[in-house]
């Protein structure tokens, strides 16, 4: 008895209702239920792999290149004129990362960030019979375990290896399965340049990107030189921070530096972070359509019960409710629905999570994992009931106001 | 003022040049110039024939509706310029209705229907408006059907239930509209006999409408209306 009257009124109201009421609660948890379930296993996924991207590359690559295309003397000339050249002939340069050993020295000082030359161009890797086109990455081993999370990879030999064998070559185990290979094996390396060397695995590792763990091999930068006729050329500085958010900014500061095209992980991986973005906007959209269907059904239950009970308002008003009260009482209603709908709605995305977290599939051993990864998060179950409470409300006030804005004669009247 | 008038009492309720106009393609007149003036303790009958009126000159006076000329005083104060929630603020604290229909809310007990205006009003823990609910409702014999739904009592029994929420924050003035149509001559009579004590004993206005002649006599005055005009105003 020592509730609120307005409470009272909702509660009489929604608990004549049981069905309806009961019906709609359920809309409203499984939309939550639903969206808490797949935003578990959407960021879980993307989570994961930008985990893995972030773990498998450089945070930033530099390269020998640049965005824009070289200016022409002429147009320096001419600064602000319109220069129409006809017949140009580049100069053609050496390509390569000029001063990189004092640019390297330089950033190595930069607080939060380690840096590693490198060198990569493609060879043919040939084992017995079998050929593969590979990248060979030419790197610095002791800077190189700064700069990416190869080592942790590694099933077998070290990176450190190639510096103890300097015709060490290390790469993916997809890639040794490819050429037939294994630890210890001797293989040719046959550069473009013309250059075979003849090399030895001293490592292999998986990192479950398999565009790395097939295409990609690792040698020493001095032999990556000899292999690709480049002495002492370098082409990428790959720079890894202890602050992951921060590449792009870094990025930037480097380039504006330097002139050097300088990718960041994001913009290297734009094009996955733009299907993320389709991705959430699916779940966003198919979660906002259950809430619609959902919201219908508690408009539909309030539209009822004030219907079934303007008597009961228009005696209320001759009492001396207000307009206010009135609407109350039933926007009241529809956060009752929306909340233990919400609350409801946790459970069965707790329970789905839970059940999908159990699941295993069967995948080839390309890959590691054979489960979903799954983000246990506390916003989505803030946001879950952030749609619910809303949906329910906005359903509600519809025929909350046509209640609240009733005349009592007219129905008196009619009662009468 | 030197030498005192005969004390008269000042009106509680009061209608000056009230008219009500439906509007519309043809504006149908319900009420024109209605002068009326009902003192404290007044027991007054509204009688007339049907569709003269009654009911919409007790909606005006009771502030449900508005009159379209004209303008109802309540305890002296103007309440034309009242908006919405302050006419409803009045009919919480100094008016009381009960119509034809007895319109108890059927989920709640004969108690809880009696304490609704007294939870809006509030002014008393939850004890004291039960005991309060629980007096008025022993005052008029239904002290043994408080616990009660409203579908297990006779129509009698429920009309008084009626007057007992109508009576719950001691309101100024009673509305009655045709509160014995439904009710067999011995339950109609006890009802009268109720609003009678009222006026008598604790001094509360009471206007009921009515078209029987007999309960009509028992009261101290009577306004007839024919044609939404007012006829005899005798006392
Ligand atoms: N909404 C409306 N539209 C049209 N006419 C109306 C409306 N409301 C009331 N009337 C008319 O106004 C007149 C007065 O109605 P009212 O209900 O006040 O009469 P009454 O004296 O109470 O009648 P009864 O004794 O039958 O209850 C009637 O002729 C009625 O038909
Ligand atoms: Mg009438």
């Amino acid at each position: 008895m020592a509730r609120p009257l307005l409470l009272d009124l909702a509660l009489t109201h929604i608990l004549g209702r049981k069905r309806q009421t009961i019906v709609s609660v359920l809309g409203v948890a499984l939309g939550v239920g639903f969206f808490i379930a797949m935003a578990a296993l959407m960021q879980g996924f993307q989570g994961y792999f930008i985990e893995t991207v972030i773990n498998a590359s450089p945070h930033i690559t530099v390269r020998d290149q640049f965005r824009e295309p070289a200016v022409q003397p002429v147009a320096m000339a001419f600064e602000g004129g319109a220069v129409l050249l006809h017949g140009l002939k580049p100069r053609e340069e050496v390509r390569g990362i000029r001063k990189a050993g004092t640019m390297v020295s330089d950033l190595s000082d930069w607080p939060g960030l380690s840096v590693a030359p490198s060198l990569d161009g493609p060879v043919i890797l040939r084992y017995g019979s079998t050929d593969r086109s590979v990248v060979a990455i030419g790197i610095d081993p002791e800077r190189e375990v700064h700069v990416t999370q190869l080592e942790d990879d590694m099933i077998q030999g070290s990176l450190t290896d190639l510096s103890s064998t300097a015709t060490g070559i290390v790469m993916g185990l997809g890639l040794a399965n490819k050429l037939g290979a294994k630890l210890g094996d001797s293989l040719n390396a046959i550069s473009p340049a013309g250059v075979i060397l003849r090399v030895k695995i001293v490592g292999l590792f998986r990192t479950g990107v398999s565009s790395l763990d097939e295409g990609q091999a690792y040698i020493l930068l001095k032999k990556a030189q000899i292999l690709q006729s480049r002495a002492n050329v370098i082409n990428q500085l790959r720079i890894r921070l202890t602050e992951v958010d921060a590449a792009r900014e870094v990025a930037a500061r480097i380039e504006a530096l330097y002139g050097y095209r300088s990718e960041s992980w994001q913009e290297a991986n734009e094009g996955v972070f733009g299907v993320f973005k389709i991705q959430n906007s699916i779940m966003y959209s198919t979660v906002g359509a259950i809430m619609v269907v959902a919201a219908f059904g508690i408009y539909n239950i309030i539209s009822t019960v004030v219907y079934e009970k303007s008597r009961d308002i228009a005696i209320l008003k001759s009492i001396g409710l207000t307009e206010r009260d009135i609407r109350r009482t039933f926007l009241m209603q529809g956060l009752m629905i929306g909340m233990i709908g919400a609350v409801l709605g946790w459970m069965i995305g707790l329970g789905l999570t839970a059940l999908l977290s159990t699941i295993r599939f069967d995948v080839g051993n390309a890959v590691r994992n054979d489960r979903f990864f799954l983000a246990w998060s506390l916003t989505h179950y803030w946001i879950g009931a952030l749609f619910s409470l809303s949906a329910s409300v906005v359903a509600a006030w519809i025929p909350a106001r046509r209640a609240a804005g009733a005349n009592p004669v007219d129905i008196i009247r009619g009662a009468a | 003022m030197t030498a005192a008038p005969p004390v008269t009492k000042a009106p509680v309720i009061k209608a000056r040049g009230v008219g009500r106009v439906l509007p519309g393609p043809v504006p149908v007149t319900l009420l024109d110039g209605i002068d009326l003036s009902i003192g404290e303790g007044e027991f007054v009958a509204i009688t007339g024939p049907s569709g003269s009126g009654k009911s919409s000159l007790l909606y005006l006076l009771g502030l449900l509706d508005r009159p379209t000329s004209g303008s109802i005083l309540l305890d002296g104060r103007d309440t034309a310029r009242a908006d919405a929630a302050e006419l409803a603020g009045l009919r919480l604290v100094k008016l009381g209705f009960v119509f034809q229909f007895h319109f108890l809310l059927p989920e709640f007990t004969v108690l809880g229907n009696v304490m609704i205006p007294m939870r809006k009003l509030g002014g008393g823990s939850d004890a004291e408006l039960r005991r309060r609910a629980e007096g008025l409702l022993e005052d008029l014999g239904l002290g043994d059907q408080m616990t009660k739904l409203p579908t297990q009592l006779s129509g009698g029994q429920r009309q008084r239930v009626a007057i007992a929420r109508a009576l719950a924050n001691r309101p100024r003035v009673i509305l009655a509209d045709e509160p014995t149509g439904n009710l067999d001559t011995k339950s109609a009579q006890t009802v009268f006999d109720i609003f009678a004590r009222l006026a008598r004993e604790t001094g509360t206005t009471v206007i009921t409408v009515t078209h029987d002649e007999g309960l009509a006599a028992q009261t101290n005055r009577r306004v007839q209306l024919v044609d939404g005009r007012l006829v005899t105003h005798k006392s």
